[in-house]
């Protein structure tokens, strides 16, 4: 295998998230820090509860570390305004959840387009990006409909298309696979898998082993405490 | 985001809940509704009273005598004395009376004026075929007569001037026939026949004057001519002050215009009422839907809504709601003033001006109570939001 260059997209520096819980704090993420490099397909493991969430949400600009260092791209993420912060999530990410968060009365390529509309696209070329978004995860014949005319492999690929309609340096997935039978998650992993050789670079948390199996790298979160597992085997 | 963007977006949202979107718009509804059914019937009302008074003549004061005491009426020359004040341009004192006028085979209930030649002008009649009545028919008391058009029609005659009619019996020659004026609520102004007032005893039986119109020259001049001809009616009737009437126009019109001001002041403040209580509905439906939507706004935030961007949809969606209310409001409200007024035979007009105003404050409702859930959703923690 022939070294490419390797930029960092992420770089976590000594992260820390605190929560105070009956006024008692503790550490959901403790001293985490972590590289990925552009073109990664990382996964990160662990039980219910060990801060993947969190961590996800740190990365995704979703919520601020209580300290500690955050780049995304090459620009520090702290003290951004949460209009700067909408802006990232706008323009450098693109979110798949587990429960596909899909606006229910909205068709396939309104949802898809939403993230366009906060860039100020016009509608026109919002249309047509979405549309090649929703033909690349093999949904061009469902365009019109809603997400409950569509089963939930179908709908996890609506969100996919969405996370990639806005053309993202970094895919985050949290549990992508949790609200799907074994079948429709390989189907869903195997887009992902497509999408990393194309060059997308994926984050995706998961507590599936199996699933974690597919990713390049794989790193565990216990206790809100990171460990590398496995980098580029097989 | 662009306006025609939340637009769009605020559109889809207020028209899939439309049993929600109704009932909270039907309290702007019908606030504006009845604004403006009541401010297109108050207007009417205000201009068909003011036409029928234009219709009076202007700068004119009527004296009654009431008939209490020992003197219950004037003479010709009572008449001319009291009105002998500087600043009257005109007088004619006048008696009314009712009668049965024939012709031919027809008859009719002919409202009859018993006058002088200057009620032409005080009254503002204009003669449409032959002449008004002149001095000399009063000197020689000449039983001619000036008709309505209403009663040429309902006599059916053909070719009026220069026939006979009789009035209860009296006969009198028609020497004129006057221009249609139309009617109001008062009664016909075409139901009329004048006669020269020396005449009045053979067609109404009585030679007692008990009204005076006077015409005062101009507008400056009606408060001293009032206040001179109350002077003359005072020592003429030795202080009996319950023995006549002066009546001014200007008052009468000037307390219809103060009457509609304060209606209409009082409407500002029934529509500001029914406002306030749609706004309250207003932001009660969107507090509601802000909750509700709570897992939509943090997905839109995590694709990247900034919270102007949620702040805007919010309040575009409250706006519409609150123009919705107010644009049905309208429409039912013109389509009621209409209604309104035919079954009240006023010209009771909706105003655009009104309208137009009902609309932007429908809507300027919306978003000022919109405002603080617009605020709220805004504010949302992403990770809060979308936990959900
Ligand atoms: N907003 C919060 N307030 C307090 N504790 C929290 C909050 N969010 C998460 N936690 C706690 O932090 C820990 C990690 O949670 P999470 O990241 O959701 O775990 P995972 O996604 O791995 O199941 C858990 O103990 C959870 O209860
Ligand atoms: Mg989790």
């Amino acid at each position: 295998m022939s070294k490419r260059e390797q930029t960092p997209l992420i770089r976590l520096e000594n992260i820390y998230k605190k929560y105070t819980l009956a006024g008692e704090t503790f550490n959901a993420l403790d001293n985490v820090s972590l590289t990925v490099n552009k073109g990664d397909f990382m996964a990160i493991i662990g039980p219910s509860g060990s801060g993947k969430s969190t961590l996800m949400n740190v990365l995704g600009c979703l919520d601020q570390p209580s300290s500690g260092k955050y780049f995304l791209d090459g620009e520090e993420v702290e003290e951004l305004s949460e209009n700067k912060l909408a802006v990232i999530r706008n323009t450098k990410i693109g979110f798949i959840f587990q429960s596909f968060h899909l606006l229910p009365k909205l068709k396939a390529i309104d949802n898809v387009e939403l993230p366009l509309i906060y860039r100020g696209m016009s509608s026109s070329e919002r249309r047509q990006q979405a549309k090649e978004a929703l033909e690349k995860v093999g949904l061009g014949d469902k365009l019109h409909h809603v997400p409950n005319q569509l089963s939930g492999g179908q709908q996890q690929r609506v969100a996919i298309a969405r996370a990639l309609a806005g053309i993202p340096p970094l895919l985050l997935a949290d549990e992508p696979t949790g609200a799907l039978d074994s079948k429709t998650s390989r189907d869903v992993m195997g887009l992902l898998q497509d999408l990393n050789e194309e060059g997308n670079t994926i984050v995706l948390i998961t507590h599936d082993p199996n699933v974690a199996a597919q990713a390049k790298r794989v790193v565990r979160i216990q206790d809100g405490k990171l460990t590398e597992e496995r980098v580029e085997a097989s | 985001m662009k306006l025609s963007q939340g637009i769009r977006m605020a559109w889809h949202s207020v028209s899939k809940q439309k049993m929600r979107t109704l009932l909270t718009v039907l309290g702007i509804m019908i606030g504006i509704a009845s604004v403006t059914i009541m401010v297109a019937i108050g207007n009417g009302t205000a201009e068909q009273v003011k036409s029928q008074m234009q219709g009076l003549g202007t700068n004119m004061l009527t004296a009654n005598v009431v008939g209490r005491g020992s003197v219950t009426s004037i003479t010709l020359d009572d008449a001319q004395q009291l009105t002998d004040i500087e600043g009257v341009e005109a007088y004619a004192p006048n008696i009314t009376g009712n009668v049965t006028a024939k012709y031919k085979t027809s008859t009719y209930n002919a409202s009859v004026q018993a006058t002088t030649p200057s009620f032409a002008d005080i009254r503002e009649y204009t003669v449409a075929e032959g002449r008004f009545i002149k001095d000399i028919d009063g000197a020689f008391s000449q039983k001619v007569a000036v008709v309505g058009s209403e009663i040429v029609s309902e006599l059916n005659m053909s070719d009026p001037v220069g026939q006979k009619i009789s009035l209860n019996g009296a006969s009198y020659k028609i020497i004129g026939v006057l221009e249609s004026k139309g009617s109001s609520s008062a009664g016909s102004n075409d139901n009329v026949v004048i006669i020269p007032i020396q005449t009045a005893r053979v067609a109404l039986k009585t030679d007692a004057i008990r009204t005076i119109y006077v015409q005062v020259e101009d507008s400056d001049k009606v408060d001293y001519v009032q206040q001179m001809l109350e002077f003359n009616l005072q020592r003429f009737f030795r202080n009996d002050e319950n023995a006549y009437t002066v009546f001014n126009q200007d008052d009468l019109l000037e307390t219809i215009t103060s009457v509609s001001t304060s209606m209409s002041t009082m409407l500002t403040y029934v529509a500001a009422i029914s406002l306030l209580v749609g706004g309250i509905g207003i932001m009660n439906m969107m507090l509601t839907s802000v909750t509700e939507r709570t897992k939509e706004i943090g997905i839109r935030k995590s694709l990247g809504a900034k919270q102007r961007d949620i702040l805007f949809q919010f309040l575009v969606e409250a706006a519409m709601i609150g123009g919705l209310g107010g644009l049905v409001g309208v429409i039912v409200g013109s389509a009621g003033s209409k209604f309104a007024g035919r079954l009240m035979d006023s010209p009771a007009a909706p105003s655009v001006d009104i309208m137009a105003l009902a609309l932007i404050f429908s809507m300027g409702v919306g978003v000022l109570f919109g405002f603080l859930p617009a605020r709220r959703a805004s504010k949302l923690n992403p990770v809060d939001a979308l936990r959900q």
